[in-house]
């Protein structure tokens, strides 16, 4: 058998290839075909309750478990003014360093409320370090139908383990006036109990 | 392995650890000597300090020969005793966890929104020891959230593990036995006798030491977790008991102090003051030097405001510098050095109170250049403690708590004044009644029988207020002489007996040499690097000093940490300042001086600086900087500036200075003798009053919760003065300036005295008054 040069046999590949399926993906003008999967370690959020209460309870236990040191919270006491979630305490400063984070995803794991969570948004780039500390006004999760935004009053009637137990639905009229009775007690009634 | 202690043989008992052989003293308890040998059992209820009541069962162990496991820290150690602990013994490891697994049956699951979380010992303790799955299925006991226990400690009585360390506290330690354990079983909790607050100066070591989440208090509550936050060991700055504190800081703001471990000084203890007060040291701060110009203050840079300053220096004539009572000893000596060295000038005082020349003849007599003469051991083992123009539970707390100590083993307390308050009960002390500024009178008038039983062992205390009594430091330095009494001077604040031994005091150069002593002189400008002949002659002091700045014959001042409402004759001081020729502040926070002050310089707090306090006993208690990064100045380091902006070279760096001073020997030649001082008899009803531990002062200040805490603004009289005032709801007191109306309290107040608070909310006796301590006042039943 006669033996191509080095040199045409290389362009082989070159040529086999051309006519194979394109795998490149084109980011950004096609990103759209092309979604995360579900599962991706995205951007974080920091989730509501159905009334609009944040979750979060500024315990920092996502910021203990965090191997980066990425995140710094500070908690607060929820008073009879001002309430931002159910219980009694809340959290003031929430901060994720987004030029740390390394997406593992062990905050997720460590929050006790499922107040963090992750979304599959990973189009963080920026040009400055200061703009990739994200601050809780830019993790909380979006106002859906139905919310109202905090601070206020419980539902009426329900107390902080009706909130854990998953039984509000949605905020009720009388949430919506100023805060006036901050009582825990009183057991669950309809409204916005289930 | 065989570990033994070395002290006398037939102390000792022979006994066996999980297979060591270990030789104790007798009376060990089982708990302690596993510690020795790095065993480490289970316990809640235990502390050292405290009596062992074996309330909270985590600490079974099994003991060779004893059918039923048995709680370590109750248990003493005998001779041949072969006990097995969690690691050796299956039986006391069941134990434990049973117990473990009873305590967690009725405690929330509340770690998250739980202070101790990340501290907590039964964290800790249900992981090491306890079972890995709960198999509790039933509904937990529930209280409603957290209750008051005073203004400062919550409790969440859901998590209480019964383990009565804080009643004990309250009862063994305090003396505000009001904690209590209520009710039994499965609602046993801590509460108050009729849900009145638990009164303490020393509620916030509760929350210390309670080792779950129960006692939190409200000034931490939900500010950080232990694991961000830096701790660096500190003394305090607030009084001069000369507590070892820990700083716990996050990015640059300090969120809470606790007590330290001191042994020698505050064991494990502390007050709420020093524990609590902290908010000053970052609001309200001077942040820039600042000079008048048009009299107007504005911001200038440093190298500006320091031209400034020394040529202000320069071209005034007679000079003084006060320190006030809040110097570290390193600045304090800065300050002595500066004003014999720099300014040429003797007149000099730390004193900004009431204050006396009596007062400083004593301190140079008795004090300065004393070191550790009487401390704290001491206190538990004398046989007599007489107490003069002092009130330790609110001048001193950790005096008191260890003068409750010492009560308990045996030591009685006398205390001369005008008022048995609450801290001479819990002392159970010997009242000798004196109105206030008659003390000279009833030292002298003392029952001989008192008198025969001062001894060698026996120790006075004096406090500032016996500056305000005349002849009444004579008349101890007298009895002292008579009895051979130790004589000990117990200051308020911080940095008063610190300066005492820097010389910054009139009269005294450091080491309590006197000024117009030859050999003294020699030494200290040897050591200063000067001519004896260029340090000044005696200066004055005290009150002679203030009118002296009100008359203009000395009108350039360096003032640092004053506050004229502090003194009986502020508005005098203040007027003077406003007309001196120049005056330098040295302030961190805006005061009626720096209103008035040529330049201002800031200086830094405790939290940015390094240095030492030095407490009532001498005993020096360094501290180095929480915040190392921070970029204010020392009042040293301002001062050596300064010294080099007028040509003269000054070491302003504190280890430096910590060295210069300790380089000096202890002065051995003679002292300035404390000439009898004549008392007089006030005519009429006197005013009794002292600050309050807990009150109006500028370093409570932005603290809510702990000025909650304080005890209530009342007048006290005698049962005899308020039937004769006919008894009523309010009494007016009133002196030259004004008065003070509060509700009436009938206390065992002497026959022709009136007391109320110095410096409370609504009683400002300098400011409301205008008079001070044992000065006649008028009182009438009712408002003015
Ligand atoms: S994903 Fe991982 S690195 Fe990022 S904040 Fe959470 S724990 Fe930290
Ligand atoms: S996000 Fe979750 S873990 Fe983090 S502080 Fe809030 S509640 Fe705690
Ligand atoms: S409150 Fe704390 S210290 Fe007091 S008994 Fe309960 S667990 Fe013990
Ligand atoms: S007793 Fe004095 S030194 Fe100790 S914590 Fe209280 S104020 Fe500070
Ligand atoms: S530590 Fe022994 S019974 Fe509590």
């Amino acid at each position: 058998m006669l033996e191509l040069p080095a040199a045409v046999r290389g362009f082989g590949v070159t040529f086999g290839t051309i006519f194979k399926k394109v795998v490149t993906e084109q980011y950004p003008e096609d990103a759209s075909k092309y979604p995360p999967k579900p599962r991706f370690h995205g951007r974080h959020q920091l989730n509501r309750w159905a009334d609009g209460l944040e979750k979060c309870i500024g315990c920092e236990l996502c910021a203990w478990a965090c191997p980066a040191d990425a995140i710094f919270v500070q908690g607060a006491d929820n008073s009879a003014e001002e309430r931002f979630s159910p219980g009694e305490r809340y959290g003031r400063v929430y901060q994720i360093n987004y030029t740390r984070c390394i997406f593992c995803g062990l905050c997720i794991e460590a929050c006790p409320t499922r107040a963090l969570t992750m979304t599959n948004e990973f189009e963080l780039a920026d040009n400055n370090r200061a703009d990739l500390i994200y601050e809780k006004q830019d993790l909380l999760g979006p106002m859906l139908p139905g919310m109202l935004a905090p601070p206020h009053e419980m539902v009426p009637g329900t107390t902080d383990s009706d909130y854990y137990a998953n039984k509000i639905t949605g905020s009720v009229p009388e949430q919506s006036g100023p805060q006036q009775n901050n009582s825990q007690e009183g057991a669950p009634e309809q409204g916005g109990a289930e | 392995m065989t570990v033994t202690n070395h002290t006398e043989k037939t102390d000792h008992v022979n006994v066996v650890i999980d297979g060591i052989e270990m030789e104790v003293p007798k009376g060990t308890l089982v708990i302690r000597a596993a510690e020795q040998i790095g065993i480490e059992i289970p316990r809640f209820c235990d502390h050292p300090l405290l009596t062992p009541v074996a309330a909270c069962r985590a600490c079974l162990i099994e003991i060779d020969g004893v059918p039923k496991p048995q709680p370590a820290c109750a248990q003493v150690l005998s001779e041949g005793m072969n006990v097995r602990t969690q690691r050796s013994s299956e039986m006391a490891r069941i134990a434990q966890e049973g117990v473990m697994e009873f305590l967690l049956v009725n405690h929330p699951l509340d770690c998250p929104v739980c202070d101790k979380g990340g501290e907590c010992p039964l964290q800790n303790q249900a992981m090491t020891v306890g079972r890995a799955e709960s198999r509790f299925e039933g509904e937990k006991r529930t209280f409603p959230k957290p209750i008051n226990v005073n203004a400062q400690v919550l409790l969440d009585r859901e998590r209480c593990v019964s383990c009565a360390r804080c009643t004990r506290f309250a009862e063994e330690i305090a003396g505000d036995a009001s904690l209590e354990l209520l009710e039994r079983g499965a609602q046993q909790q801590v509460g108050t006798a009729n849900d009145e607050p638990f009164e303490s100066y020393f509620s916030g070591n509760v929350v210390q030491i309670c080792p779950v989440g129960a006692l939190t208090s409200a000034s931490y509550r939900f500010r950080s977790r232990p694991f961000d936050l830096v701790s660096v060991p500190t003394t305090c700055e607030h009084c001069a008991s000369g507590c070892s504190l820990r700083t716990d800081y996050r990015r640059g703001t300090v969120t809470r102090r606790l007590a330290w471990d001191d042994p020698e000084v505050n064991e494990e203890w502390s007050c709420d003051k020093g524990r609590f007060a902290f908010a000053y040291l970052a609001n309200g701060r001077i942040d820039s030097p600042l000079i008048r110009e048009n009299g107007e203050l504005r911001s200038a840079s440093w190298p500006e405001a320091m031209h400034f300053a020394a040529a202000g220096l320069a071209a005034a004539g007679t000079s003084a510098v006060l320190v006030g009572g809040r110097a570290t000893i390193e600045d304090a000596y800065a300050y002595s050095k500066f004003a014999r060295v720099v300014l040429g000038t003797d007149n000099l005082d730390f004193r900004a109170r009431a204050s006396s020349t009596e007062e400083a003849e004593f301190l140079a007599a008795h004090i300065a250049g004393t070191t550790l003469d009487v401390t704290y051991a001491d206190v538990e083992t004398a046989s007599q403690v007489l107490l003069v123009g002092f009130e330790p539970e609110d001048e001193s707390p950790i005096l008191f708590l260890r003068l409750r100590k010492g009560v308990k083993k045996g030591v009685t307390v006398h205390t001369v004044g005008p008022l048995y308050s609450l801290g001479s009960e819990k002392l159970s002390a010997h009242w000798i009644k004196a109105n206030a500024g008659s003390e000279a009178q009833a030292i002298k008038g003392l029952d001989s029988e008192v008198i025969s039983a001062l001894d060698s062992n026996s120790i006075i205390f004096v406090g500032e207020r016996a500056a305000s009594s005349p002849g009444a430091l004579s008349a101890v330095s007298q009895l002292g002489a008579k009895t051979g009494a130790r004589i000990a001077w117990v200051p308020r604040r911080a940095g008063e007996r610190g300066a005492l031994e820097a010389g910054a005091l009139a009269g005294l150069l450091p080491g309590g040499r006197p000024i117009s002593d030859p050999t003294a002189r020699t030494e200290i400008a040897q050591a200063w690097n000067i001519d004896a002949d260029s340090l000044p002659a005696v200066g004055v002091t005290g009150n002679e000093l203030i009118s002296a700045i009100a008359q203009g014959s000395i009108n350039a001042l360096i003032t640092a940490g004053v506050d004229p409402s502090d003194l009986p004759n502020g508005s005098e001081l203040t007027a003077g300042i406003e007309n001196a020729d120049f005056v330098v502040a040295l302030e961190n926070h805006h005061s009626e001086i720096t209103q008035r002050a040529s330049v201002v310089f800031p200086v830094a707090v405790v939290t940015e600086k390094s240095g030492s306090f030095m407490n009532w006993e001498g005993r020096n208690k360094p501290f180095s900087a929480a915040f190392r990064e921070a970029l204010t100045l020392t009042d040293a380091g301002v001062l050596s500036m300064l010294a080099s902006a007028m040509d003269v070279q000054l070491n302003g760096d504190t280890r430096a200075l910590r060295k210069e001073m300790n380089s000096l020997q202890p002065w051995s030649g003679s002292r300035t003798e404390l000439k009898p001082h004549a008392d007089s008899v006030p005519v009429g009803t006197t005013l009794a009053t002292w600050r309050l531990l807990i009150d109006s002062s500028v370093m409570q200040e932005g603290e809510p919760h702990l000025a909650a805490t304080a005890r209530p603004s009342l007048v006290a009289v005698s049962s005899a003065m308020f039937e004769q005032l006919g008894k009523p709801e309010v009494i007016t007191v009133t002196g030259p300036k004004g008065s003070i109306t509060l509700p009436a309290q009938v206390a065992e107040v002497s026959s022709e005295s009136v007391w109320l608070p110095m410096n409370s909310p609504e009683s400002h006796i300098y400011a409301q008054l205008g008079c001070g301590y044992g000065e006649v006042v008028t009182v009438k039943g009712g408002a003015a």
